[in-house]
């Protein structure tokens, strides 16, 4: 017998994240690095627990193998729970067939069962693509207060980036009035975070409909969230403060890693009252030799730095030869820089090997940031 | 598979830590930046396949209760075995068991419940990789009694109240001694069948032996078949703030920091969520071994940092060891010093030690 949850978590981790090129190749997006030794699941399974909400399904898909090692029973981020807890949920077969996941909206609909286990007034729906620090209790308890059908996190974005997200108009007290998926000419510049709670008899009831809908793709911001819209259902915008990026791209996350280098950076990851929490890889502390420089950088446990080092995150296990020199970049685990070689403005993929004297990078400050993929060995010069 | 219980007796164990063990027992003494010195043995202990750890303790144990908790990040969270803090609690009236038989004759459960057949015993002071199925394989084929772990090497200071083993031509050790002209160092680690444990254990307490190696085993030599086994890979002794604070410091030469840490198998030790290191702009750092957490915009030479350690701009550390949470303010400067954890160094305090004799400042002071 499960103990009734008021909230469960259905966290969205299949996409594929075609954008990020080889750095999805062998793993889905949300298991992508970040910042030295985290992947992005790590955010918002550390939300979830450091929020007090422990009951976490994940619905997994493409690549799922790094990820369901990597999640396991959820320990790094006190999951292992007797009541709930972390449940990896891929697509399964059933005695009307078998089905892939097709639309965010269409995995959580298959996952009913998952869900009515635990009784929930509530379900919150979050995606595993974005780096932020939230505290879902306090969108949660913004929900029960306005007594919403359906709750959508949102922030302000910069007027010119508006075209990219889904834009909700609200009344001043953020009841939502409209919602336009990536508008051309957006009629303001509260976006959705795709973090959404909705009421569970409610969210039931319009996943059903959708799901009997064949015109729907099944998405929650193409076709449920519209449709509950449509019938006045009672939603509101929940504003969120603070950083949060989307690092759909290699651009994007290269770009996510460089905000932490700030001496002060919005994205605070050593706050002890809000750890974001990842499975540990077992490394001693890292090792600066003689006439080596780092400065500006985040440096990881494993690592061993004979060169320089500047303006860059460095993950766990990489090693920067003597003589080379590393400027504006990210290094991924295990990663290895040989001697007097030069990386600029460049990802270098998880155990990666950059040969003697190469080159990676072309350094200019509006050129492609060049991506190394996971175990090259490359020398020469590689510009992008 | 011939399996081991492990038992790391930190009852009698050496203690010249002075300020450093004054809140801690020298087995949870952090080391490396990251670890306690009981990480090394309990991890040499999970490599050889072992899953029952008894660890006998009498007193400041907190801190080693809080590090090794339920032993998850050793893998030894399980329901058979497991690891087992076993401090002093004497309830027995008819016990007359003294010294360290206590901790066997009053947790005599431990021994009869582990399905092992033999026992592995070991102090938490030798920081080595120690391949213990080795020594258990080797313990078996030449059919000794008791196989004992010895290093030949230059003797340092801290090996003075080390046990010097005397071996013929075939390994059999034909005596213990305190002879300080002897290289063979023995490393207080022993493997023997369970059986006999209990027997020199019962044999031990009725004669009211208060010390099970020194009157079970050394005591009863001439009728045991005692066998030598020789380690020949890296020793660190540490039972002093001098041998602390040296072997400390060579971890930052090249060959040392790649035997103890990247060649042999990983050390487990408590998790702490910690981000990894910050450099600001300022910061100059060269020839140290740094770990998570720490924020640096001022000098870093020869030093070890721990987790979560700021050395804040202009501020000045050489051939030091700071620990966990330990702050310097601007202008602060350190040379061969030891910060135990939480300590604050105020603007512009100097502190500086010798190389010899490290200046080491207790917990959570503010300088």
């Amino acid at each position: 017998m499960m103990a009734r949850q008021e909230c469960v978590v259905m966290l969205l981790a299949g996409g594929e994240g075609r954008r990020l090129k080889s750095l999805t190749k062998k793993m889905a997006k949300p298991a992508v690095y970040f910042g030295g030794k985290y992947r992005i699941i790590d955010f918002p399974l550390s939300n979830c627990t450091n929020s007090g909400l422990e009951t976490v399904g994940v619905l997994t898909q493409y690549e799922p193998l790094v990820l369901n090692h990597y999640i396991g029973i959820g320990s790094p981020w006190d999951l292992d729970r007797q009541n709930g807890g972390v449940s990896v949920l891929p697509p399964f077969a059933e005695l009307s067939g078998a089905s892939w996941y097709v639309g965010t909206a269409n995995a959580v609909y298959l996952n009913f069962a998952f869900i009515e286990r635990h009784q929930p007034d509530h379900v919150l729906i979050l995606s595993g693509d974005h780096i932020y620090k939230m505290d879902y209790s306090r969108m949660l308890d913004f929900h029960k207060k306005t007594d919403a059908d359906a709750t959508i996190a949102a922030i302000e974005v910069p007027w010119k980036e508006a075209s990219r997200f889904g834009i909700l108009a609200t009344d001043p007290d953020y009841r939502i009035r409209s919602f336009v998926e990536k508008p051309a000419d957006p009629p303001g510049n509260l976006a959705s975070m795709g973090v959404y709670i909705f009421k569970w008899p409610v969210l039931k009831t319009y996943l059903t409909r959708d799901h009997q809908n064949p015109d729907s793709s099944h998405d929650f911001g193409k076709n449920v969230i519209p449709l509950m819209l449509g019938e006045q259902c009672r939603m509101y915008a929940y504003p969120f403060k603070g950083y949060w990026r989307d690092v759909g791209t290699v651009e994007s996350l290269w770009e996510a890693n460089m905000d932490l280098l700030e001496d002060e950076p919005e994205l605070d990851l050593n706050d002890p009252n809000w750890r974001i929490y990842s499975r540990n890889p077992y490394q001693p502390a890292h090792y600066i030799a003689p006439g080596a420089v780092v400065r500006k950088s985040l440096i990881n446990e494993g690592c061993l730095i004979s060169g320089e080092v500047h303006h860059s995150v460095v993950f766990y296990g990489a090693l920067v030869g003597e003589g080379s020199v590393v400027r504006d970049s990210v290094i991924m685990p295990c990663a290895k820089i040989g001697r007097n070689a030069r990386v600029s403005r460049a990802i270098v993929g998880e155990g990666a090997v950059i040969e003697d004297g190469a080159v990676i990078g072309s350094g200019d400050e509006t050129g492609e940031i060049a991506l190394i993929e996971d175990h090259a060995r490359v020398g020469g010069r590689v510009v992008c | 598979m011939n399996n081991m219980l492990g038992i790391i007796n930190l009852d009698g164990e050496q203690d010249l830590f002075q300020e450093l063990t004054y809140f801690r027992c020298g087995a949870s003494l952090p080391y490396a930046g990251k670890y306690r010195l009981i990480d090394f043995v309990m991890s040499n202990m999970v490599h050889a396949g072992i899953t029952d750890i008894a660890v006998f303790v009498r007193k400041k144990y907190r801190s080693l209760m809080d590090h090794l908790g339920n032993g998850r990040e050793w893998d030894l969270d399980r329901k058979k075995g497991g690891v087992f803090i076993l401090p002093p609690d004497w309830n027995d009236p008819t016990d007359h068991s003294k010294g360290d038989l206590q901790h066997f004759h009053n947790n005599m459960d431990f021994f009869l419940r582990g399905r092992a057949d033999y026992v592995l015993f070991a102090d938490s002071q030798q920081i080595c990789h120690i391949d213990f199925r080795a020594v258990l394989d080797s313990h078996i084929a030449s059919g000794a009694d008791v196989t004992v772990v010895c290093k030949r090497m230059e003797p340092a200071e801290e090996h003075r109240t080390c046990y010097r083993l005397t071996v013929d031509d075939h390994g059999n050790v034909l005596g213990f001694s305190m002879d300080e002209s002897n290289p063979n160092i023995f490393m207080n680690m022993y493997v023997l069948r369970k059986d006999l444990m209990l027997e020199l254990v019962r044999h031990c307490i009725a004669h009211g032996a208060d010390n099970f190696l020194r009157d079970g085993i050394i005591g009863q030599l001439p009728s045991l078949k005692v066998k030598a086994w020789a380690f020949d890979g890296l020793l660190q002794t540490i039972n002093s703030v001098e041998s602390y604070y040296k072997h400390s410091i060579s971890l930052l030469r090249p060959e040392i920091h790649r035997e103890l840490f990247l060649a042999g198998n990983p050390i487990y030790t408590k998790i702490k969520d910690t981000a990894p290191t910050k450099y600001l702009d300022r910061a100059t750092v060269d020839n140290s071994l740094i770990a998570n957490g720490c924020v640096i915009a001022g000098h870093v030479e020869s030093s070890i940092l721990f987790r979560g350690v700021r050395v804040e701009e202009g501020a000045t550390v050489k051939n030091s060891i700071i620990m966990q949470r330990s702050t310097l303010r601007p202008g602060a400067y350190l040379e061969n010093v030891i910060l135990d954890k939480e300590v604050t160094v105020t603007d512009h305090q100097r502190l500086i030690g010798s190389p010899n004799r490290p200046y080491a400042i207790p917990k959570r002071r503010t300088i």
